[in-house]
């Protein structure tokens, strides 16, 4: 069984169409990534999954529950951290946890053992006394992980974990993903705009304007743009020129003593291009397409240049057609 | 539908952060001795004697109205709070009924806001109101009452306010208006034909009438004339379990369309 299906997913607000019709599933097990830049999509496809918001069209099953038609059984095997902060600020650490493990049912025997290795976790065993409102922003994902792991969920999904973090923090919180995933058996879903984060992810779809424009691994994302790119300076630049289009037949860019090759794998390419020209040349230099180069590619833009404000104006649109909605009611 | 150990866990959630809150005893004093000593020394002064007891005492069931009103409203937009601070997402996500929830925000409501009329009760002997024990008991009984009525119209409103940015127009247009057309100040059967019929249709003035009936009797042995109660107890206490009734259908009807 899949852990997560989706057909023919669509979400409209009002006129908008934020989600357009896309489809994917997600393994047992497995990371997956939802890629896209600001407003794509990304967080109402996760609202979706986790029953905060109604599909227009389409089905959703999330550990095999209908998302529409049974909420509850979807909701008890999740666990949810939030792009924004969900933590009460006038509790303590352990009253956060605790409150979540009365919502969720769980049984007080396990509760308090229960609270304590997930505290233990993500290194908050020694603060857990401390009223939330004094822990700094990396302090207070770590719980929000913590807290969304209690109930033990077959999926954990992250809507932009790292969103807001100093880049210190950010690689902290993701090592830490990592290792859970090492330790428990647990299926993650979760959205980004960092390029690179997206990189721990088994699968990714990178979805813009409502669609899904690409899928695969990131190895497999990455060789859609052509594949890897080769600098190169030797002796003389413009009879290497010459001879890498005669034995090659490869476009050479670049200017003067720098040469620029684009090949689908370097790490084939330059055994057979150092057995032939070897003598000639005295710098290779080799990069790898990232996942933002991929991203440029397919959507268009940089992933990151995107402005903050047009999620924003989105969400004030879906807001303001809510309240719209409440009033004809 | 109905999960006991979350509605348990989101009222003592309620009850721990009242607890914690810095001067929310002194605040649960300062309006009520403002009115009493303060307001009602001033106004006695002005006010012809309407029968056997003091403007002082005749506010006393106002004041206490008050109290639950102010505190219902307030501990019941905690809800906004809790949307502005996203709180309320880990609340709206877990495997729980909406109606829970709101089960849960009332009941927290209800006994913070008849705690707060409970200790403004200590009042009574400094005002020269000797009660007996059951009359207390009573007057606690539909303190309870009044403040659930309150607290579900309170949830009622949060659950469509988005931001605290309405939040003084509520004042303005609902609660104020609420407070001084309810009999609290004044008798209402003084008032201007058109101000007694929105009076009237005030739940807040059959539940200060309905402690003017355990207080202040209007007839019998010690009846308090024109300061006294207006209405039948019975009538009261329908028109507050009614407005109850609708206000908590209300608030879960709107609850289940958050999203």
């Amino acid at each position: 069984m899949a852990a997560i299906e989706v057909h023919s997913l669509i979400k409209n607000f009002g006129p908008l169409r934020a989600v357009d019709g896309i489809s994917f599933s997600v393994k047992e097990g497995e990371i997956f990534g939802l890629l896209g830049p600001n407003g794509a999509g990304k967080s109402t496809t996760i609202n979706i999954l986790c029953t905060l918001l109604q599909p227009t069209m389409g089905k959703v099953l999330v550990n095999g529950y209908d998302c529409v038609r049974e909420p509850e059984s979807v909701r008890s095997s999740i666990g949810l951290i939030f792009q924004d902060p969900t933590l009460d600020n006038e509790l303590t650490a352990w009253e956060n946890l605790k409150f979540h493990c009365y919502l969720y049912n769980m049984e007080r025997r396990v509760m308090k053992e229960r609270i304590g290795e997930m505290l233990d976790l993500v290194g908050l065993a020694d603060r857990s006394r401390e009223l939330v409102k004094h822990f700094s922003g990396g302090m207070k994902r770590r719980l929000e992980i913590a807290r969304g792991l209690l109930h033990r969920p077959r999926i954990l999904f992250l809507d932009e974990p790292t969103l807001g973090l100093d880049p210190q923090t950010r690689d902290k919180i993701w090592g830490f993903i990592r290792n859970l995933r090492s330790q428990e058996q647990i299926t993650m879903f979760m959205t980004t705009h960092y390029m690179e984060e997206a990189e721990v992810c088994d699968q990714i779809a990178v979805i813009d304007q409502g669609k899904i424009v690409a899928r695969g691994t990131p190895e497999h994302l990455k060789r859609m743009v052509k594949g890897d790119k080769i600098l190169l300076r030797g002796g003389d630049p413009d009879s290497l020129r010459r001879r890498i289009r005669a034995h090659f037949g490869l476009e050479v860019q670049g200017d003067h003593e720098d040469l620029l090759l684009e090949v689908e794998r370097a790490e084939e390419f330059i055994p057979r291009l150092l057995e032939r020209l070897g003598a000639e040349i005295s710098f290779v230099s080799v990069m790898k397409p990232s996942l933002n180069d991929v991203f440029l590619r397919l959507v268009g833009r940089e992933i990151r240049e995107e402005e903050a404000n047009s999620k924003d104006t989105k969400r004030q649109m879906a807001r303001a057609y809510h309240k719209a909605r409440w009033r004809r009611h | 539908m109905i999960e006991g150990r979350a509605i348990y866990v989101i009222t003592l959630r309620e009850l721990i952060k009242l607890v914690r809150q810095k001067g929310s005893l002194i605040n649960t004093f300062a309006r009520p001795i403002l009115w009493l000593f303060v307001v009602g020394s001033g106004l006695s002064q002005i006010v012809q004697r309407g029968g056997p007891i003091s403007y002082k005492q005749f506010m006393f069931p106002g004041v206490m109205g008050m109290v639950i009103l102010f505190s219902s409203i307030f501990s019941s937009i905690s809800i906004v709070w809790d949307r502005e601070f996203g709180f309320l997402r880990e609340i709206l996500v877990a495997p729980i009924s909406r109606l829970s929830i709101v089960i849960g925000k009332a009941i927290s409501g209800t006994l913070s806001s008849s705690l707060q009329a409970a200790v403004i009760m200590i009042f009574l002997p400094l005002l020269g109101i000797h009660v007996r024990p059951a009359q207390l008991l009573g007057l606690f009984a539909l303190a309870v009452l009044l403040s659930f009525a309150l607290t579900s119209l309170g949830i009622l409103i949060a659950a469509h306010m988005e931001t605290f940015g309405v939040f003084n127009v509520i004042m303005n247009l609902l609660v104020m208006p609420l407070f001084f057309l309810s009999g609290a100040i004044y008798p209402v059967n003084l008032l201007p034909f058109g101000i007694r019929f929105l009076s009237r249709c005030n739940p807040l003035t059959y539940g200060i009438d309905a402690f003017k009936n355990v207080l202040l009797p209007k007839v019998g042995a010690g009846g308090h004339g024109a300061l006294g109660a207006e209405f039948p107890l019975g009538l009261d206490i329908l028109v507050v379990a009614l407005f109850s009734l609708v206000m908590i259908s209300l608030a879960v009807a709107s609850f289940r369309k958050i999203q």
